[in-house]
């Protein structure tokens, strides 16, 4: 029984709730008629396609940035990329890498600004990120029309100029990454394998990065600011690097969402995008002081999880679509017990 | 020297403004609106807006910052008005009726506010921000899926066709404008609602009155500084959810106003808007998360929706395409918030690092000696 009390102690009740849900759904699933490998095969997607922006909230939390709602800056950066590749025309797997590479600097220097920025705001560092997020897509939704691109795949037909709204890269890196290694169980269930390995991958690569001596100090920046000031730790430049570090996954993260998802969506697109990631990494079990590999890891399998089974399973039950409402108030809702937890651990 | 320094202090306090007018005085010639038909739009924005605008006064007053969570207070006007054009309640009854269901709705709300941003102090506007978003799921869980299945709603006409929900826009024919026309004024052919402005002139005295009562002080002392007020004996948490409750009513009230003015209820955007453009023009108007005044009201909703009337037009005109000028209201809008957000925290963490610098600098004084 203590032990019981415990590990829901550990866990947390909310985290609970939430898997119980989930795993009500599963089972409930075949009863109404939603075929449960078709299901897991849609988790699996989403787990991948989402991963990596979950895994961007890593850095900032670390150093004591706290949730990254400006992961959209990151998102553009990696859009930018997304969208010049597109315009060189270059496909496969040479596509995606163009993109990313092509994202790498911008995001590394939009990353930089925003990190100096968020040194000079110390404390509400989380309402300005939200903001900075918005302003800059709102600012993005000028320079799509604005920006000289001209590949008539990506252009409005009529006007010759101007992105469109959604832009397919079916003909040009579509999975390129989920299809390598992938293979197929049965008609519905197939295992992106490529796109697990790069996110283990990076997973791996930040959890060793957080065990060097830049990572440790980055730690302690968040943990403890009065003991890395004394300890002789520059908190300003390991803030920053945190935050170029979360801008940069941010950018792949949208690559990799995009190159499953088959559409690079602009403008208003990236403008909420930041809730899911930080909703999921919130449910994985991370605060807002503290989060590692494994909460982003559990966090998108039962977020995505919820998010792909809510629709389907509750759409067969009641034959209404309540999927958008329960998305909202899970997320929101985690989001929310996160932010008042905080304070009570903290006084 | 001095009058230097002054004029300084002067610009950088109201930067945002100034910056403001001079973007707004260049663009009004490119948009070729005439004189009236501005002056007509910013009345009737400024009767359609201040009091929304007003509602975040008290929690600023409190040490709050922006509430973002008077969306909680405009969805419980909204519902008032559901129930109002279901039981056909027509004109200046239909819209008292809808401020009496909507006040007990908005007070609970704005008490489960409070309550929860005392459990995120020092954190209250993003938590405020994310309880929106909250709220809104809520929102719509009840609207959507309860009104007509659970709670009874008669008339047809605004149920969606499967029986249940509400549908996405209600026409508030029945409604529109009974508040604006109640005193018909008209000079040189530019109308002015004077009722609408009256009830916003009686909210300006409220507010005037409220700061110097009992209740008034302690909240301005719990903005201050939480810990003295609280050894002064004040009941600090108490203080702040009953201003969150206040300015939730208030924000409930402001938009019945609102919607009465535009005539359709957007039932799932219309209160999302309202948070946005309600905290952007008190930041344009020169306010700061932690100071504000009635002035600032007026002047920021005149100048945030001259930027928003012109904005599309000089954009149209200056690049000759439309969308470009709609995309930059809508930056403006987050930019401007986004501005004021990081020069308040700005300041707010450089006067730290002075005190921090001064403390430092007296003890390595001592030492020197």
């Amino acid at each position: 029984m203590q032990r019981v009390k415990k590990f829901i102690e550990n866990v947390g009740w909310p985290r609970i709730l939430i898997a119980l849900f989930l795993l009500s759904l599963f089972v409930i699933a075949p009863f109404v008629g939603v075929r449960l490998d078709a299901s897991i095969n849609d988790t699996l997607v989403r787990f991948g396609m989402n991963g990596v922006l979950v895994l961007a909230m890593v850095p900032m939390v670390q150093s004591g940035c706290g949730l990254n709602f400006g992961l959209p800056l990151g998102i553009i950066a990696g859009l930018l990329g997304a969208v010049t590749s597109v315009e060189l025309e270059v496909t496969g797997l040479a596509g995606v890498l163009t993109a990313m590479l092509i994202a790498t600097p911008i995001a590394v220097f939009l990353g930089w600004c925003y990190g100096l920025l968020l040194n000079k705001v110390k404390g509400s560092e989380m309402m300005i990120a939200t903001y900075v997020g918005f302003s800059s897509v709102a600012f993005m939704c000028i320079m799509w029309l604005a920006l000289p691109y001209s590949s008539p795949n990506m252009v409005w037909g009529y006007a010759g100029r101007g992105l469109r709204t959604t832009i397919s890269v079916e003909a040009f890196w579509q999975n390129a990454i989920s299809r390598f290694a992938s293979f197929r169980i049965n008609e519905f269930l197939a295992v992106p394998t490529g796109m697990f390995i790069v996110f283990l991958l990076l997973c791996g690569a930040m959890s060793l990065f957080m065990r060097t001596r830049t990572g440790t100090a980055m730690t302690i920046v968040g943990s403890n600011p009065e003991y890395a000031r004394a300890s002789g730790v520059n908190i300003d430049k390991m803030r920053t690097l945190s935050v170029i570090l979360s801008t940069w996954l941010g950018a792949i993260g949208i690559i990799m969402y995009e190159q499953s998802f088959g559409f690079i969506q602009l403008y208003m697109g990236p403008f909420y995008m930041a809730f899911p990631a930080v909703a999921a990494i919130l449910i994985g079990g991370a605060s807002v002081k503290k989060a590692g590999i494994v909460n982003v890891i559990v966090g998108t399998i039962l977020f995505q999880g919820i998010l792909t089974m809510t629709p389907s399973v509750i759409n067969s039950m009641i034959q209404t679509d309540m999927s958008e409402v329960i998305r909202i108030i899970v997320s929101n809702g985690m989001i929310l017990y996160a932010l008042t937890r905080a304070t009570k651990g903290r006084s | 020297m001095n009058s230097s320094k002054n004029l300084k202090m002067f610009l950088i306090r109201n930067a945002v403004p100034i910056v403001f007018i001079l973007v707004s005085a260049a663009a009004i010639p490119f948009s070729q609106f005439s004189a009236d038909y501005l002056i007509q739009e910013m009345l009737v924005r400024l009767s359609r807006n201040s009091f929304l605008v007003l509602s975040l006064l008290v929690p600023i007053m409190a040490g709050m910052g922006l509430n973002f969570g008077m969306v909680l207070g405009a969805m419980a006007g909204q519902i008032g008005l559901i129930f109002v054009s279901d039981w056909n309640v027509v004109g200046l009854h239909g819209l008292v009726l809808a401020a009496i269901i909507a006040t007990p709705l908005a007070i609970v709300f704005g008490w489960i506010c409070g309550v929860v941003l005392n459990k995120a102090r020092g954190r209250e506007m993003v938590t405020s921000y994310i309880l929106g978003f909250f709220m809104n799921g809520v929102y719509q869980l009840v609207v959507l899926y309860g009104f007509g299945a659970v709670v009874p709603i008669s008339s047809p006409k605004l149920l969606l066709s499967r029986g249940y929900g509400i549908r996405n826009t209600l026409n508030l024919d029945t409604l529109r404008r009974c508040l604006d026309d109640l005193v018909r004024c008209e000079i040189a052919g530019i109308q002015i609602p004077l009722a609408t402005f009256a009830v916003i002139g009686v909210f300006c005295l409220f507010i005037l009155w409220f700061r110097r009562t009992k209740l008034g002080q302690d909240m301005r002392a719990t903005g201050q500084d939480m810990a003295v007020a609280e050894s002064a004996g004040i009941p600090v948490l108490h203080t702040r959810v009953i201003s969150i409750v206040i300015s939730t009513v208030l924000a409930s009230y402001g938009q019945i106003i609102f919607l009465q003015n535009v005539g359709t209820l957007n039932t799932y955007n219309s209160h999302e808007q309202a948070g946005v453009f309600a905290i952007a023009s008190l930041l344009v108007g020169g306010a700061s998360v932690s100071r504000a005044s009635i002035l600032n009201v007026f002047v920021g909703v005149i100048l945030f929706h001259l930027m928003f009337v012109v904005s599309p037009m000089a954009g149209k005109y200056l690049t000759g395409d439309a969308q470009i000028g709609e995309f930059f209201r809508v930056f403006v809008s987050y930019g401007i918030i986004s501005l004021a957000l990081v020069l308040h925290a700005w300041r707010r963490h450089a006067d730290r690092e002075a005190a921090r610098a001064h403390f430092r600098g007296q003890n390595s004084d001592k030492e020197a000696k």
